[in-house]
């Protein structure tokens, strides 16, 4: 028998692989692409939680989540592009311009 | 059973892709990766009665997104080394130790907090018509906003690619 915990592990587990991913890579693609672990860690958690309580609005939350997603690997795509152009390098470490 | 014996497959081959994700050496590898743990997430949601999700699961993630990604990707062309550096081994330490806190917190939370013993009711179905009605009617607002947040990526991404800017 499949319960909720069950999903809430899977869950719980792909968020922390995502989390790893993102500290320990340094590539801001790869970085990007942990990220999109984690909304799917979420995304999972969210319909689980729709099934459980009957109640449809998680799964609206999804398709939000999604949008915003879509949203954001465009813009930090593009910004990796930009990135790469000017500086010559994929590093996320070396954008440090507003350091001091 | 047979849904049991699905959960499995989909839950442990979406696992193992992502972890493969972040531990395989060349970029257009992982990304691939990712697409395989996406259908495998896609297939979970179809488990739990959310079809409409499960479809733009695949449709928005798998058909957009990553393909963005690998475009980008050969698009950039960095070489190997480039793509392939990770952080130094104490960050792989300080990597592991956040995430096995978080897990064991995590758990301690799934634990004591929701009754889990129950099974995912199915009497909610996630079809195209149901999440359409909810849309249109209660999330209206929400869902017109979203429009103009792909506007602004639209025009921001435009106006960060373009080659001659200064």
């Amino acid at each position: 028998m499949v319960t909720l915990s069950h999903y809430l592990w899977a869950s719980c587990i792909l968020f922390v692989i995502g989390l790893i991913g993102v500290i320990t890579r340094r590539n801001i693609i790869m970085l990007l692409l942990a990220i999109e672990i984690l909304f799917n860690a979420a995304n999972l958690a969210l319909v689980a939680f729709a099934a459980h309580r009957g109640d449809l609005a998680g799964q609206i939350i999804v398709f939000f989540v999604m949008t915003v997603a879509a949203a954001e690997v465009t813009v930090g795509l593009a910004i990796a592009v930009l990135m790469v152009r000017s500086l010559k390098t994929s590093d996320a470490d070396q954008l440090s311009l507003l350091k001091w | 059973m047979i849904t049991t014996a699905l959960f499995y497959l989909f839950a442990g081959l979406m696992l193992i892709s992502a972890l493969l994700v972040i531990t395989l050496r060349h970029p257009v590898a992982s990304t691939l990766s990712l697409l395989v743990s996406m259908f495998c997430l896609s297939g979970l949601f179809v488990l739990l009665g959310a079809y409409f999700v499960a479809v733009i699961q695949v449709l928005v993630y798998a058909g957009a997104i990553l393909v963005l990604f690998l475009f980008v990707i050969m698009l950039l062309d960095l070489g190997k080394d480039a793509m392939t550096r990770t952080q130094g081994h104490v960050w792989l330490l300080v990597g592991f130790a956040i995430g096995g806190v978080l897990l064991w917190q995590l758990r301690t939370i799934v634990n004591h907090t929701v009754d889990g013993s129950l099974p995912p009711a199915t009497a909610v179905q996630g079809t195209t018509e149901q999440i359409g009605q909810l849309l249109f009617t209660q999330y209206l607002l929400p869902f017109e906003l979203t429009s103009f947040l792909l506007l602004a990526a639209i025009v921001g991404a435009v106006v960060l690619s373009r080659k001659e800017l200064r």
